[in-house]
């Protein structure tokens, strides 16, 4: 007996619903599993806003927070942080009407902001280890510089990734792998955004409050 | 078959364990009480268990394949009413069970005090590498790898760690209490028969780690009052010095006793973490902020 | 500086023979291997249909493979520790030293659910998953590559630490402070988290591909309800992957953190905090429990209806006691250590939400009683396995409610009661769970069934000797025996330790019958040959396909209409048998082309860790770098797929037909 001609039979148009619409494109489950992967991300991101909730008062007789943060410092990075993500917006924009030099352009932008953004995390956090308030002087510390710097090892992947993208787009121009690495940069980006929304508030607001 | 093994087993067990030492044997009130609420939940459970266990054998034997008997029911897939049973069998031994465990973690909470006429004993614990220091801060001894206590009167111990953690545990006279360093854990016992029990690490710590033995003897008021003036008349002294001494990694160690003890030094282990090699200095620390 | 790190020659235990010998006979052995693949010219073939696939059932059965493969690893651990507590009563220090005994358990520990129940788990999901849904791959099938060969890397790294270095001498949590550089100055801690580390990445990325595998890749008409059991346990399961491990990944690269650049995150010293580490390890760990069961679940819920001839009961049921199951077990860890003196409302919830895990289990127990109710139960080797998990799971599930009250648990915490409760549920529910999903999907795989003899032998074996070596370990747990104990003074345990090495030695029967089911089966295989593809009167997508399949699955993509849809179909054909069979047409089919890069990044991944664990940072650079070029390439490859003629797949598919009909 002719098995799969039987399975073939039912018609497509008599499907009820969404779920049962069958495989999605590849567009669809590229950036579903992007979104995905951003959520175990940000899962990993509250292990370490966790640990430094438990160890922010642990100073160990050493600075703390309301002691160290610059705040015209992080008001220039956030603001950098959250420019560039219009910049990485229009960028979208710019692929999706496929103008290559709009793209590029505001991918310079978009890079240049998030350079500048690491240029002041970094000038923190070695002014920071200057005056000795390095991460092995106390739990608070070994805390702070994990998380600020675990989002900061991101946006350093981010700015690696971007310039590839870059050159796959000069070199292979905007065929459909590429359309899609780009809309996952992009949320990568995004992403970004929200946790250092996250540490702006936890880090940065709540840890001057005296 | 393998129900009967385990009933089997368990009564032999209970057997085994009322004649030799073990938590089904215990010597203490807490120790008791636990028992009890090991036996309820325990009874709750096999309520459920054992006919489960009989159903699946039941069952899976009568509509196996070859038994013509059997009726074939391939339709029987749903049954709203063995739904709502399915759920509430377990719900219900759960909701029993988990009425034991809230009321018995509230009864039996090991920093709750034991009430009692007596006056408690206060002991203050140590766990070293790979030792058990006891410091009875009242009558200023100490001893090692050996605990005495008087019998039906409560014991308080204050516990911490100088370096890796441990679980104090006496099995016959009830709960186990982690011992952490740089902070201080409470734990109330009584023995109400006099008598040598076994006491050990129950939560590994190293190398030395099997030989984490201490011997618990819990003997009359008069015969503690001689040990505390027996101990009170020999052995070295207890202070920094011979702690830090005390504190050097060494296995197997034979119980001795110290005739004084500094005054405060458990504050001072608990708040100035000792590292166990004594090249490297005492680092300070509160220990306020690390207990929540 | 030292150009090697911390590595030179005095790293080899030269002088300790059981290393030694046992590192000799794995050389022996791999080196075997490599010679008989190269005697018999198998290289080609290995590296072109096997290391590069990104073929989901290849990777599947190339998971499997590795589990079984450490499998042996562990239980060689297992079966030196319990002979070693057999003979170390009294004054005897038995024949393992507290450095060597301490390393095992730690391996025992790290191996058997890293590296043992977790590639078998996902490598189950990997071959099934996209074969019931009705799909021809997962959502990402070269990252499905990577993910593998990572598990296999760190799978390596952990062998490495046998001959080179030594391994973590702190039990398999490696709670801190007793992890941290001044307890363990030595290697072991390292290449445990690095394993770990680079496993951990490669688990997260599968749970990643099979939750968009799942939600997004089903065949048409296959909605929620409609998806077999197993595919919405291997869902709870990937959920939990995502939700879970990248907490384990913080976790430890917080103490790899503590341990190369001097972090006060677990030390005492700095303020920093131990207790976190517990509360941050278990958050991940007891979820991780359930990520390993319900698979389990899920095949046992096949094997009970395919081989009772029955849809499953309570289907809805099952669905939702799943998910339950899913979201609380996130809500339970703090049960690990209800001795670390948190408090009576703290230590209540926390027993109470752990007992509430039972209801939806014991739900689930008692829909495969009803779903064998009214049945036509088939005895094979599968469901031997299952009747076994029903019986022994639910005395497992019984000691755990037990240690989930908080008064129990100061009594049995630590003790081995509790290695033998979560022996009990392990083995009673991981290992005889994946025994009968081996049986079950092994004629899927190869085309031929397995010998049902020596299976059912296996079977037999394994259950009595996991009666015969953990019944008695509750006994001990009750006389206050803790685990992890190289020597003991108790005479009173001896007996029964020496009760629980024969078991041991019981289970090894099993294990060699296994090995020979193994043998004697491809040895048989005209013999044991199904050309039919369904040689169980299966009711899901799989069996509607050939045996092996091909790399397509489905040379057309099935339309589902129902819950059981192969079932549904047979049903359907009987009824219109005489109907004339409509001409099909077949569409050429695009597949995703093989590819290295899993392959290659695991090399550097392999160099990356090994270096780092000796601090030989020349290396590591170089090892970081390789990878990233790697990825680089695979960024720039021109073509990503290849394009399956139709006249192919029309003649694969005839031939199958005429096979079935002869």
């Amino acid at each position: 007996m002719n098995v799969a001609v039987a399975i073939e039979t039912l018609q497509p148009e008599s499907l009820p619903s969404a779920s049962e619409a069958g495989p999605a494109s590849k567009r669809v489950v590229v950036a579903y599993g992007f979104w995905i992967f951003l959520l175990s991300d940000i899962v990993m991101f509250s292990a370490l806003f966790a640990a430094y909730a438990v160890l922010v008062r642990s100073t160990a007789g050493g600075p703390t927070g309301a002691d160290l943060f610059n705040q015209a410092s992080v008001a220039i990075q956030t603001a950098c942080l959250l420019v560039s993500s219009f910049t990485c917006g229009m960028m979208s924009l710019a692929v999706d009407s496929r103008r290559r030099g709009a793209t590029y352009a505001f991918a310079v932008l978009t890079f240049v902001l998030g350079a500048a953004f690491l240029a002041f995390e970094l000038r923190d956090f070695s002014g920071m280890i200057a005056s000795g308030a390095t991460p092995q002087h106390s739990a608070f510390l070994s805390a702070y510089f994990t998380l600020v710097g675990c989002h900061g090892l991101h946006v350093t992947v981010g700015l690696v990734w971007l310039a590839v993208m870059m050159a796959q787009v000069a070199i292979m121009g905007f065929r459909a792998t590429v359309e899609r690495r780009l809309r996952c940069f992009a949320l990568f980006w995004h992403a970004l955004d929200i946790v250092w929304i996250w540490l702006f508030t936890v880090v940065f607001l709540m840890g001057v409050r005296p | 078959m393998r129900r009967g093994v385990l009933a089997v087993l368990l009564i032999s067990a209970a057997v085994l364990g009322g004649c030799t030492e073990g938590v089904l044997n215990p010597k203490g009130p807490i120790a008791a009480a636990e028992r009890q609420i090991l036996f309820n939940a325990l009874g709750i459970m096999l309520a459920i268990v054992i006919p489960t266990i009989l159903a699946t054998f039941g069952i899976a034997y009568w509509f196996r394949a070859s038994n013509k008997r059997a009726r074939y029911l391939p339709d029987f897939t749903y049954s709203g009413r063995l739904e709502i049973l399915v759920w509430s069998i377990p719900a219900m031994t759960v909701f029993l069970v988990g009425g034991v465990a809230w009321v018995g973690a509230h009864d039996l909470e090991p920093s709750k005090p034991i009430v009692s006429a007596d006056k408690p004993v206060n002991v203050q614990v140590v766990s070293l590498d790979w030792k058990w220091l006891f410091i009875y801060p009242e009558q200023g001894i100490a001893s090692v790898n050996q605990l005495t206590i008087p019998v039906g009167t409560p014991v308080s111990f204050e516990l911490t760690s100088s370096g890796a953690m441990n679980s104090f545990f006496v099995p016959q006279l009830g709960s186990q209490i982690y011992t952490m360093a740089g902070m201080a854990t409470r734990l109330h016992l009584q023995a109400d028969h006099r008598g040598a029990y076994r006491g050990l690490s129950s939560m590994f710590s190293g190398d030395g780690f099997a030989d984490m033995r201490f011997a618990v003897h819990a003997v009359s008021e008069e015969e503690f009052a001689q040990w505390v003036e027996a101990a009170r008349g020999a052995g070295p002294v207890l202070d920094a010095q011979t702690y830090a001494d005390l504190a050097r990694p060494s296995k197997a160690v034979a119980s001795f006793t110290y005739r004084a003890v500094t005054p405060d030094l458990f504050d001072d282990i608990v708040n100035s973490v000792l590292v166990a090699n004594a090249s490297s200095p005492l680092v300070r620390s509160s220990s306020q902020e690390l207990e929540k | 500086m030292n150009l090697l790190g911390k590595l030179s020659w005095s790293a080899i235990p030269f002088d300790q023979p059981i290393v030694m010998g046992a590192s000799a006979f794995m050389a022996l052995v791999v080196a075997l291997v490599l010679g008989w693949i190269t005697l018999k010219g198998y290289w080609r073939y290995l590296w072109d249909e096997w290391l590069t696939s990104v073929d989901h059932k290849r990777i599947g059965v190339m998971y499997c493979l590795l589990a079984l493969v450490m499998m042996l690893r562990g239980f060689a651990d297992a079966i030196m520790m319990r002979a070693q507590q057999a003979v170390a009563a009294g004054g005897a220090q038995g024949y393992l030293p507290p450095e060597h005994f301490d390393q095992i358990f730690t391996a025992h520990g790290a191996i058997m659910i890293f590296f043992m129940a977790m590639p078998f788990v996902i490598g189950l999901m990997n071959f099934v998953l996209p074969l019931q849904l009705g799909s021809r791959d997962v959502a990402f099938p070269t990252l499905n590559s990577v993910s593998f060969w990572l598990t296999a890397a760190g799978a390596l790294l952990i062998n490495i630490s046998l001959v080179v270095g030594e391994f973590a001498k702190t039990g398999w949590w490696a709670y801190p402070p007793l992890s941290g550089l001044q307890l363990s100055p030595g290697v072991g801690v390292d290449y445990y988290l690095w394993a770990v580390q680079i496993s951990g990445i490669g688990t997260l990325m599968t749970g990643i591909n099979f939750v968009a595998t799942i939600l997004k890749m089903r065949a048409p008409g296959m909605g929620y309800m409609r998806m077999p059991v197993f595919c919405w346990t291997s869902l709870a399961t990937s959920l939990l992957i995502v939700a879970v491990f990248p907490v384990l990944t913080a976790t430890f690269g917080m103490l790899l953190l503590d341990r190369y650049l001097g972090f006060h995150f677990f030390t005492i010293e700095g303020h920093g905090n131990p207790m976190m580490y517990a509360n941050l390890f278990w958050i991940w760990g007891h979820p991780e429990v359930y990520i390993l069961i319900l698979p389990a679940f899920g095949v046992f819920s096949e094997v009970v209806a395919t081989f009772s001839g029955k849809p499953l009961f309570g289907y809805r049921s099952m669905v939702a006691a799943t998910m339950a199951i899913c979201v609380l077990s996130l809500l339970v860890w703090l049960h690990h250590f209800f001795t670390m003196g948190a408090g009576a409302n703290v230590n209540g919830f926390f027993g109470v939400m752990t007992m509430i895990i039972a209801v939806p289990t014991g739900v689930k127990v008692f829909n495969w009683l009803f779903t064998m109710y009214g049945g036509r139960v088939r005895f094979t080797v599968p469901v031997l396995w299952t009747i076994g998990f029903m019986v022994t799971f639910v005395i497992g599930g019984m000691t755990g409610v037990l240690m989930a009250v908080p008064p129990a648990d100061f009594q049995l915490h630590n003790s081995l009661f509790l290695v033998a409760h979560f022996h009990n549920v392990i083995i009673g529910g991981v290992v005889f769970g994946v025994m009968a999903a081996y049986n079950y999907w092994f004629p899927k795989a190869f085309g031929f069934k397995l010998d049902e003899r020596w299976g059912s032998a296996s079977f037999w074996c394994w259950l009595v000797g996991f009666y015969v070596a953990f019944m008695p370990l509750y006994v001990l747990g009750l006389m206050g025996m803790t685990r992890r104990m190289q020597h003991y003074d108790n005479p009173a345990w001896q007996p029964w330790l020496v009760v629980a090495a024969v078991g041991a030695v019981v289970i090894l029967g099993g294990v060699v019958c296994q090995v020979v089911q193994l043998v004697v089966s491809i040895r048989r295989r005209d013999q044991y040959r199904d050309a039919t593809g369904d040689p169980w009167h299966g009711r899901t997508l799989e069996w509607s396909t050939v045996s092996p399949p091909p790399a397509w699955n489905f040379a057309v993509l099935p339309q589902v209409a129902d819950l059981d849809a192969w079932w549904g179909r047979k049903q359907a054909m009987r009824a219109n048998q005489d109907q004339p069979a409509r001409a099909r047409e077949y569409r050429p089919i695009e597949m995703p082309k093989n590819s290295a890069t899993g392959f290659v990044i695991a090399f550097f991944a392999v160099v990356t860790g090994f270096a780092l664990i000796w601090h030989i940072w020349w290396m590591a650079s170089l090892g970081l770098l390789g990878a990233f070029v790697t990825v680089l390439a695979f960024a720039f490859r021109a073509q990503e797929e290849v394009e399956i003629p139709a006249e192919q797949i029309a003649r694969f598919a005839r031939a199958h037909q005429a096979e079935v009909a002869a």
